[in-house]
């Protein structure tokens, strides 16, 4: 993946943080008070503690040379390709949607004037007007719903929860009404709706703004979810989402929209039920998705220099799973690891497990692993988070457990 | 404006007739806070909401119309009204006989009595306008054009229903009449109808198309107390939205009485309170209900936003089929069956001359017959197959995903017969 790659030599997963300027970064806004864009130099702090984590012996640089795969997805094959940032392709990717079909519009806290929270939406209601980038009060429940109505009605909604935590308060909505109206309805109304948010684990956020729902929406019929973890799949999943006639729920992750990378200047889209291979291998199969792939990715390295040869695949559709790149990948490795930001308890990683162990169990010569995060809230102190989350230490020693 | 103790509902009464007694608070060891037993009115304040609220004092235009003489409606709209009503009443009659015969099931809310809303609204609007109702919704989907015999299979769970028989009771659905549901929780609707509403503001100022489509959001007065209802006033009244908040203050959510749980009872005088004007009006009257719905209706049309509109009515079944309904007074309820709004019409049409005996007995009849054709119908149609059980869920079945074999879900052969592993 260039987006890794990117940097040079002595750059770890991690590094797609690094900004062009310290001035693009957006410290989270609390729910409490209206957000204030602090231009601090957060970048430069984070930073320095990056490169104290990274003090490992030289190392081979491309031992994560991806992909020779035919996966033109994941490939940045055009040579006149574009560089951007994971929000800017988001926002690309929005963009081109909204140019081209005029039902598309976009409704949320601030998405409108104030161009994001994450600026996913910046300069679009200049361009698109008012009422298509809607700047909604703060109801999450009523404009979530009024979003569906308007999906029921002809239009292509995409409702922006400034932190996936808050579309807590729209569960009413997403569960009764988003997922279950077409077929309450028997099929009469179609509900064309993208709920997008950041969601996971930042950096000292605290509990209630470091939520992965996920879980809880995973249950809900008639909705898909996907992840997005790099700018290429965040454009093609961006688009694929607002043409779906389904209802989709797009799970960006905080930390990751910083993530700079190349990406065709060509339209694209992703497929919405297909995960991305990341790096074919022989060994072990490691499932993750959203911001585990970079700490799986940085323990890759490791695991490489000390033998192994892991497979990664970034599932990329967290419902539907698709059953038939993670089943060829473990009908290959015979050993299966799940690293993900869930919860442990009834996680993403719970309902994978149990989908493996139902419909590969013959080809397993192993327990399926799940690393996921500890059943905690997440903790403000730095150390504490940090614990609460899977690290690369840990993905490297469940594979050599999982591999003896 | 609140006293010590402050209900102030005039509820009961005709509150233009009477003179303004002042409020006497019951004794503070009143363990009955809220009681449902009559209190004394007092006059509302008419010139102050009338300040805020241009159409509160539609009632009294009404009245003082009848002494010259001009009807509020021709004959032709009488009968459209009056057939209306009768089929509401029939089918809901119709509706509770069966349920008990065991061929509908679950919950069932029945709307007699509270025809006059239904009908004084939803008469007046196109088939292009939208309706969002609640679990009390055969009424309102009936109003608006679903066949009778869709919503009856409908509740008998057959497969000729408006919804497949997936919906039920409370999930009546239609596209082709612009029904948006049927609602189980209360308040749900709500936000589904203010995005009909911005739908069609979008369709007229976004997408320049001829678009003056209004939506009407029926709900009780339990939902009143509800975030999402406030939510929404906000959010319809700052977008100058093109809907009508309808209220159906039958003073009763199952068992708690509208006083027991509500702070300042007055729901209209909620609208204001948001930028729009609130109306009361008599539910039990559909001419005054249809008053002031044209009103309203014109002013989302004109596109000058929401209004609310609280309508005073009654239901006189128990809130569903399975509710004994054994805390309702039994004066109350007889004081609101003395003003059923059928009776009420009838009574207007003949004095009025605008229809004979005869021709309402002949609407009547009409409809008895309409009402057991939909029934034997619904008796007749088949019930879902399996292989209806996953069609619907997605509108683009692929979001099943794609399974082991690499094919999508909904390739599977087995998918059509609803057996398929998903």
């Amino acid at each position: 993946m260039s987006a890794i790659l990117q940097g040079g030599v002595a750059s770890t997963a991690l590094s797609p943080f690094k900004t062009t300027d310290s001035n693009k970064l957006v410290t989270a806004p609390s729910r409490s008070s209206l957000s204030v864009r602090s231009r601090s130099d957060w970048s430069k702090s984070f930073g320095s503690r990056l490169i104290a984590r990274r003090s490992q012996p030289p190392l081979i640089p491309n031992a994560v040379a991806t992909k020779k795969t035919d996966n033109a997805e994941s490939s940045t094959s055009s040579k006149s390709g574009h560089e951007l940032l994971l929000f800017e392709a988001l926002q690309e990717g929005l963009e081109e949607e909204m140019d081209r079909d005029p039902h598309v519009c976009v409704m949320g806290e601030d998405v409108g004037h104030y161009g994001g929270s994450y600026k996913v939406t910046k300069g679009l209601a200049d361009k698109f007007g008012d009422l298509r980038v809607l700047d909604t009060p703060i109801c999450e429940n009523a404009f979530t719903g009024m979003g569906i109505g308007a999906a029921m009605t002809g239009l292509r909604p995409v409702i922006e929860g400034m932190n996936m935590g808050f579309l807590l308060l729209a569960f009413n909505q997403i569960s009764n009404n988003c997922g279950m109206l077409h077929y309450t309805s028997g099929g009469q109304f179609t509900i064309p709706v993208v709920i997008r948010g950041p969601g996971g684990v930042g950096r000292q956020l605290g509990a209630e703004h470091s939520q992965r729902l996920e879980s809880y929406f995973q249950s809900i019929p008639g909705i898909q979810m996907v992840a997005c973890s790099t700018p290429y799949n965040a454009k093609g999943l961006m688009k694929a989402a607002i043409r779906s006639e389904n209802p989709v729920i797009l799970f960006e992750h905080v930390l990751l929209y910083n993530l700079k990378e190349s990406i065709p200047d060509e339209e694209y889209i992703c497929n919405l039920e297909e995960a991305e291979m990341v790096r074919p291998g022989e060994h072990i199969t490691i499932l993750t998705y959203s911001r585990m792939r970079y700490h799986v990715m940085q323990a890759a390295k490791t695991l490489v220099n000390k033998g192994y040869d892991p497979e990664v695949i970034d599932i990329r559709s967290l419902k539907p799973f698709d059953l038939y790149t993670i089943g060829n990948s473990v009908k290959k490795t015979h050993r299966v690891l799940i690293v993900e930001e869930c919860m442990r308890t009834g996680g993403i990683g719970a309902s994978l497990t149990a989908a493996i162990n139902e419909n590969f169990h013959d080809y397993l010569d192993a327990p399926v692993m799940c690393l996921s995060s500890q059943d905690v809230p997440t903790p403000y102190a730095g150390t504490l988070e940090e614990w609460t989350v899977v690290q690369p230490a840990q993905i490297v020693t469940a594979v050599e457990q999982l591999c003896q | 404006m609140a006293t010590a103790f402050s209900p102030t509902i005039p509820l009961h009464e005709n509150r233009t007739s009477l003179p303004a007694t002042r409020l006497v608070p019951p004794p503070p060891s009143s363990a009955f806070l809220g009681s449902t037993r009559s209190l004394p009115i007092r006059r509302l304040n008419h010139a102050l909401a009338a300040r805020r609220s241009p159409v509160v004092a539609v009632q009294e235009i009404v009245k003082e119309k009848k002494p010259t003489n001009s009807l509020l409606i021709t004959k032709e709209e009488g009968l459209v009204l009056y057939e209306d009503m009768i089929l509401g009443r029939s089918f809901e009659d119709m509706c509770a006989q069966m349920y008990y015969r065991g061929k509908m099931f679950g919950f069932v809310h029945l709307y007699n009595g509270q025809e006059a809303v239904s009908t004084g609204f939803i008469k007046l609007l196109t088939q292009s306008d939208s309706v969002v109702s609640t679990y009390r919704d055969h009424v309102h989907a009936l109003s608006k054009g679903v066949s009778a015999r869709a919503v009856m299979s409908e509740l008998f769970g057959k497969v000729t229903g408006c919804c497949r028989g997936q919906g039920g009771s409370m999930h009546m659905f239609s596209k082709e009449h612009n029904v948006l549901g049927g609602f189980a929780f209360i308040g749900e609707g709500i936000p589904v109808a203010t995005g009909a509403a911005f739908t069609s503001k979008y369709k007229r100022e976004v997408l320049k198309q001829d678009c003056d489509d209004v939506t009407v959001a029926f709900f009780g007065d339990g939902t009143c107390n509800n975030g999402q209802f406030y939510e929404c006033l906000n959010m319809a009244a700052l977008y100058k939205l093109p809907i009508i908040f309808v209220v159906e203050n039958n003073l009763w959510a199952i068992g708690m009485s509208h006083l027991r749980s509500t702070s300042d009872p007055e729901i209209w005088k909620k609208g204001p309170a948001f930028g729009m004007p609130g109306v009361h009006v008599d539910g039990m009257d559909v001419l005054k209900v249809r008053e002031v719905a044209k009103e309203a209706v014109t002013r989302a049309r004109r596109g000058e936003g929401p209004t609310l509109v609280e309508c005073e009515t009654y239901r006189f079944r128990g809130h569903s089929l399975a509710d004994p309904d054994e805390l309702r007074d039994a004066a109350e309820k007889a004081k609101y069956a003395a003003r059923d709004p059928i009776t009420a019409l009838k009574k207007y049409l003949i004095e009025n001359k605008l229809a004979n005996e005869a021709e309402l007995k002949s609407i009547e009849k009409k409809i008895d017959e309409l009402v057991e054709e939909a029934v034997e119908f619904a008796d007749a149609s088949p019930q879902p197959g399996r292989s209806q059980l996953l069609e619907n869920v997605f509108a683009d079945p692929k979001g099943f995903g794609i399974g082991p074999d690499g094919r999508y879900r909904c390739e599977d052969p087995k998918f059509t017969e609803g057996t398929a592993q998903v």
